[in-house]
Parts: C-alpha cells; sequence; structure tokens
C-alpha cells in the first residue's frame, strides 16, 4: 500500500477513466484510489462524481457508508484488530484493551509517530486461531499482548533499505 | 528425484508462520544437500495442527505439525524427508488423522491435496467434469439435477438451490446474471474462504454451471476485503481458467460464453445481505431492498439474478458429476448432502469438519474440537454466526439439521460454532451483539437503526443494576420490536443471541445486583 499523498487530479482522472466503463463501476474506482493513494482525497469526489454522471452528494455517501474507505491518510501501517466473538472467546477485549493503551490512540487514530493507524474488524475469517489481527495485508493469529509488542516494535524499526 | 514438500499457503497457515517455515526447509533441506521440491498447498482444514507440513513417500503423505520455524532442523534431523515418525510433531499418515478421516469430504474433497492453483491438479481431481458433463445438457436438465440433489442455500437461508435456479431461468431477459455472495461476514466461518484459497476452480466451475444452467452470461465473486489472499488467488484462477478455455466467449468450445470478474466489498457485513449486496456491486450504499421482487425475477440492475452463497455453488460440480442422487444420499430430512462446520473459538482442535446433516453439537465440539483451549469447562455455545442464539448445555444433544435447530429458535446459519468456556459473561455477549447491529446496520429501517442503539443503552442499566426489572421488560419490548417490525435479518435476528442470553444464563444479567462485578 502507498500512503504517498503525492497525488495529482491527473493522477486520479486517470484511475477514474480507466474503471468509468465497467457496470457499477463506483465501487473498483474507490477501491483503486484507495490501494494507490492510502485514502480517498476529498478533490476526487467532483471528478468521480463527473465520470459517472452522479452527484457530489452520491459518491461522497457511497464513501461514508463503507468502513473500508477512508477520507484522511493513514500512518505508514494500519493495524486491524478482530473485535467479533470468536476471537473475544480467547480474549480479544483484553487484546484490544492493551493495544490502545500501547500505542496511546483509539480506534480510527494514528499514533502521533505517523507510523501506525488502529482500526476494529468485525472477522478476518481465521476464527479457530484467534486473537487474530491484520496489518496491512498479512493476518496474524494467535496474538497475544506479548506478540503484539514485538509487532508494534518491528513495525515501528525502519529497515535502512525502505528509506528514501 | 527431489522430495516433495506440502506447506499451506491459506491465510490460517500464514497467519501462524508458514511462509517462514517453507523458507527455512528449502535452505536447510539444500544445505544438507536434499534438494526439496516445495509444493505451497491449500490447508487440510486441520486449523490448530497449521502450519501443517507434508512429505511424500512411497506409502502416501505424512504429515507433521504444528511446525514452527524454530522446529524444522529438528525435524529435518529425525528424518522428516523419509516420513520419519519419531520426531514429537510427527503425526503418521495425513489421511489417517481421526481428525480427518471421520469427515465425509464432498465439497471439500481436494483442498490441502492440490496446489490451489495448478489446473492439471485440479483436473487429475475431476475438476470441470461437472462442467463438462453441463455442457451436454439442456438448462433445463441441470436445474432438475440441482433440484433432486436436494441443495439447499449454505448462506444461512436454507433456500432450495435449484427453486431459485428455475425462477431465475424461467424469467425471460436480454441479461441475466450469477453472482456469489462471498461476503462471508459471520464470526467463527472460514469455510468460503478456504474454498476459495484452496479451491477456487471448484467455485469457478460451480459458478459456469448455474450460467449455463439459468441462461447467464456474467458472473461477480462478491468478496469481503477482509480476505485479500482470496482476492490474489481468483483473480489468478480467474485468468488462468481463461486461458484453458472453461471461461470465457467460448467454453471449451461449445460456443456459450460465461465470464466471471471477482468484486471487493469495503467492510460492511450488511452487504452479506443479498439485497444489500446487489446495491453495493451497483455501486451504491448497501441499502437493503424490499422483496418482492426477488432478486431472481429483478436483481443486479433490475435483471434476473442468482445470489448463492460460495458453498451452494461450490457443491454444484459434485452434483453434476457425480449425479444428485450421490449428493442427497447424505443427510437427513429435508436437509441433504454435507455441512460444512467450522469450529472457531475457544477450542482445542478447531478447524473445518464437513459431515452429513444430523451429527450433534456435542459430538463435534467434544469428539472433533477436543473441548476448549483453555482447558475450562465449555458454557456456551453460538452456531450460525453473530445473529444467531446462544445454546446452553441441554440444547447440545440435537441433531444439527436446518428444521430441528429452526425448532428451538437457533440456526445452523453458515455452520459457524463459536465456543466460549465458562469465563464468558453472557450478558457482556448480549450486548456486543447490540453493539455489533448499531455499528453495521445500514440505517433504512427504524427498530434496526434506533433499536440497536437503544439496545446497548438499556443493556448497560440492566448491569449497573439501574431499574433492573423494568429495563428488563423494555429490553424483552425492544427485542420483539426489532425482531417483528426489521427490514431484514439484520435487525431481525440481532435479538435472538440477546433474548437466548437472557433465557438460558440469567445469572449473568444479576451479577451487579448481586455484588459480584468487579
Amino acid at each position: 500500500m502507498n500512503h504517498s499523498q503525492k497525488w495529482a487530479p491527473q493522477a486520479i482522472q486517470a484511475e477514474v477513466d480507466a474503471l468509468k466503463h465497467k457496470p457499477g463501476a463506483l465501487l473498483p474506482i474507490l477501491h483503486a484510489l484507495q490501494d494507490r493513494l492510502g485514502f480517498i482525497p476529498e478533490a476526487a469526489v467532483p471528478i468521480i462524481a463527473d465520470a459517472l454522471h452522479q452527484s457530489r452528494a452520491e459518491v461522497h455517501g457511497v464513501i461514508s457508508f463503507y468502513h473500508h474507505f477512508r477520507t484522511t491518510p493513514p500512518g505508514r501501517h494500519v493495524v486491524q484488530i478482530c473485535r467479533a466473538e470468536a476471537c473475544q472467546s480467547v480474549g480479544a477485549r483484553q487484546l484490544e484493551a492493551h493495544a490502545k493503551a500501547r500505542l496511546g490512540v483509539d480506534y480510527h487514530q494514528t499514533t502521533p509517530d505517523r507510523e501506525i493507524t488502529l482500526e476494529a474488524v468485525y472477522c478476518l475469517g481465521n476464527c479457530a486461531c484467534g486473537p487474530s489481527i491484520r496489518v496491512d495485508d498479512s493476518i496474524r493469529g494467535r496474538v497475544t499482548p506479548e506478540a503484539f509488542d514485538a509487532l508494534v516494535d518491528e513495525l515501528q524499526t525502519r529497515p535502512l533499505e525502505v528509506m528514501g | 528425484m527431489s522430495i516433495r514438500v506440502y506447506v499451506p499457503r491459506d491465510t490460517t497457515a500464514l497467519s501462524l508462520g508458514a511462509d517462514t517455515v517453507a523458507r527455512r526447509l528449502e535452505r536447510e533441506a539444500a544445505a544438507r544437500g536434499y534438494p526439496i521440491t516445495l509444493v505451497r498447498n491449500g490447508s487440510r482444514g486441520l486449523s490448530w495442527l497449521e502450519p501443517l507440513v507434508e512429505v511424500d513417500t512411497p506409502i502416501g503423505r505424512f504429515a507433521y505439525g504444528p511446525v514452527a520455524p524454530s522446529d524444522v532442523t529438528a525435524l529435518l534431523d529425525s528424518g522428516l524427508l523419509e516420513g520419519s515418525v519419531s520426531h514429537p510433531l510427527a503425526l503418521g499418515p495425513t489421511e489417517d488423522i481421526d481428525y480427518l478421516a471421520r469427515q465425509q469430504r464432498l465439497t471439500f474433497a481436494r483442498i490441502g491435496i492440490t496446489d490451489p492453483l495448478s489446473i492439471d491438479d485440479y483436473r487429475a481431481h475431476n475438476g470441470f467434469c461437472g462442467l463438462e458433463s453441463a455442457l451436454q445438457r439442456e438448462p433445463q436438465d441441470i436445474v432438475e439435477e440441482v433440484k433432486a440433489s436436494g441443495l439447499r442455500g449454505r448462506g444461512g437461508a436454507a433456500f432450495p438451490t435449484g427453486i431459485k435456479w428455475q425462477t431465475v431461468l424461467d424469467t425471460p431477459a436480454d441479461q441475466k446474471y450469477i453472482v456469489c455472495n462471498a461476503d462471508e461476514g459471520d464470526s467463527g466461518t472460514f469455510a468460503d474462504r478456504l474454498a476459495m484459497e484452496c479451491d477456487p476452480y471448484m467455485l469457478i466451475e460451480g459458478m459456469a454451471i448455474a450460467g449455463l444452467a439459468v441462461e447467464a452470461t456474467q458472473g461477480y465473486i462478491y468478496l469481503r476485503s477482509e480476505y485479500p489472499l482470496a482476492k490474489q488467488v481468483l483473480d489468478e484462477a480467474i485468468a488462468r481458467t481463461e486461458q484453458a478455455g472453461y471461461l470465457g466467449d467460448n467454453l471449451c468450445g461449445s460456443g456459450r460464453t460465461f465470464h466471471l470478474e471477482v468484486r471487493l466489498g469495503a467492510g460492511a457485513y450488511i452487504c452479506g445481505e443479498e439485497t444489500s449486496l446487489l446495491e453495493s456491486l451497483e455501486g451504491k450504499r448497501g441499502l437493503v431492498r424490499f422483496k418482492p421482487p426477488l432478486p431472481a425475477i429483478e436483481g443486479l440492475f433490475g435483471r434476473p439474478t442468482v445470489v448463492n452463497n460460495v458453498l451452494s455453488l461450490a457443491a454444484v460440480p459434485f452434483i453434476l458429476a457425480e449425479g444428485a442422487e450421490a449428493y442427497a444420499n447424505h443427510g437427513m430430512g429435508r436437509s441433504r448432502g454435507t455441512l460444512a462446520l467450522q469450529l472457531a473459538g475457544n477450542v482445542k482442535r478447531g478447524g473445518l469438519v464437513e459431515l452429513a446433516f444430523g451429527t450433534t453439537l456435542r459430538t463435534l465440539m467434544e469428539e472433533f474440537g477436543g473441548g476448549t483451549r483453555t482447558g475450562k469447562p465449555l458454557r456456551a455455545v453460538q452456531v450460525g454466526g453473530p445473529l444467531c442464539a446462544y445454546l446452553p448445555e441441554s440444547q447440545w444433544d440435537m441433531p444439527l439439521d436446518y428444521e430441528t435447530f429452526a425448532e428451538v429458535g437457533a440456526g445452523v446459519g453458515h455452520g459457524g460454532v463459536v465456543m466460549f468456556d465458562d469465563s464468558v459473561d453472557m450478558a457482556e455477549q448480549a450486548r456486543f451483539s447490540m453493539e455489533f447491529c448499531k455499528v453495521e446496520s445500514c440505517g433504512k429501517c427504524t427498530p434496526c437503526r434506533i433499536g440497536s442503539t437503544r439496545g446497548v443503552e438499556v443493556i448497560d442499566r440492566i448491569r449497573a443494576n439501574d431499574n433492573r426489572e423494568a429495563n428488563l421488560t423494555l429490553l424483552h419490548d425492544l427485542c420483539e420490536t426489532m425482531v417483528d417490525g426489521s427490514l431484514c435479518a439484520m435487525g431481525g435476528m440481532t435479538p435472538f443471541p440477546v433474548q437466548s442470553a437472557l433465557k438460558h444464563f440469567p445469572d449473568d444479567f444479576q451479577r451487579a445486583a448481586n455484588g459480584d462485578r468487579s
């Protein structure tokens, strides 16, 4: 996931133009933008609305309906904690409290160093091996508070080759 | 010849370090002068043994698990590549593992055995036989076969699949659609994910057969965004299927057409409801539609549409290849065939258990599951997802079939079985049911949108011992209003776990009154 904020209206227009002919194109367009930019910038709304012959309100309404879409840039990593029943039965509530305390943020917030955005998720389909979390696109199972701390250390350590 | 070693690549195996295990095995075996052929197979569904490493031997595949990266050296030392059983993680021949040997795998016959993306593997295990059979038949014949199998919708509603297909076949239109509901949002369920990650061609084949049966030329898999690996696997599998001629403008040279595309959801539980899903596919907010009209008559973009769950469509290739009777011979009463049960939550041996209808929860949870992971006594089990009842021990001996469960106000749903030990606070679970509905309600109807918020508040008051009796009465009334007045199952079934907690675990709502809440 590229969280670069360096986007230009032309880049948005190109993503929109590539997909606007699909039937029911709005969700594919929003996914493409968020995959590329990390979020859906406000400036994208009129461009999408124009391309799909919809009102800005309609486009905004769709963005705000779905939990997955965000309108502000996330941190370098997005960490989702499963809050659903199967994970609850093996300690997800304790893990959630631990994660919030460790990171010093609540759900939908980003750590001050912009490294980690914390989100809730309702089921990752790893229900026999919970508690489960998702870090960007990878799922981790049987996450203890200690394993969570180790993960956070790992995420906050930037290998040299990734810099720049 | 190098030895074939299998390390699964499904989400669960990966979540427990399978990639690291695979890399280490390859490196260390090479260093010892035994180059191996590493196969990244699907999972066998024995989640508690993941990563489950298998080795080919002259007498079949031998299993080792759960293998942590730090076990690799000792396993190789003990003779893993020869199938030695001296290491404590050695499980012997894979097929003889009791948990697997006792199952009736019809739909999941191939998972874990094959490389999910290998079309040759798929063909070698009866893949595309159902489609080839369907291509020789008239649409009505295919529909009759599915009707005769007794297959009912595996998403939870249990509507007869063949009858749904008949409606779509009988409705004339310039365009029809097959939509696969892969928005597997119920906690405790992962069978759809396993099918898609471990045997994607089965779903693709099932959808192509459905297309032939109802004369639909376009299919969509509506996949939840929480399953990034399934998206990758399906996209790749669809591309390879097109290349092999089983999808596209000329299926196997027959002149028939079927195109397929994966569309991602965006984190909305409600989009598992079929009309909300269709709205989402059309690029709108996932608001539930009024029914009628049925999606089979006016579905996606207003056209006749088959909306089926992953497992319903995945059962179809077997039915077409082996015949309806082979499928219908399993099961009990009006629940024919097999049910993919998923043992989840606080369970010692969690995983996928495919069995004919009719087994009991106790058999599942004790004989397969081995009790709780924590080792404490089991107290409650939620079967069928967050909209289904919590069942106390007195209900663990009913046979699992749609009708028996419906009689006691419970549901089989999508087959998820979430186990809880005796540390569970059922009042807290009841509160969560309402909270979940509050987060996920589409907002179209008032009982669901407002009722869920009020439900959280009322349960909070009861738990705080604030005017308890009056608030308990209010909660019962609220539940009734939501059940009777909601537009769809979200608001209409959210009260089921709440009511079952109140009925079977009333003490948990008394804790504050008794002064034992910390």
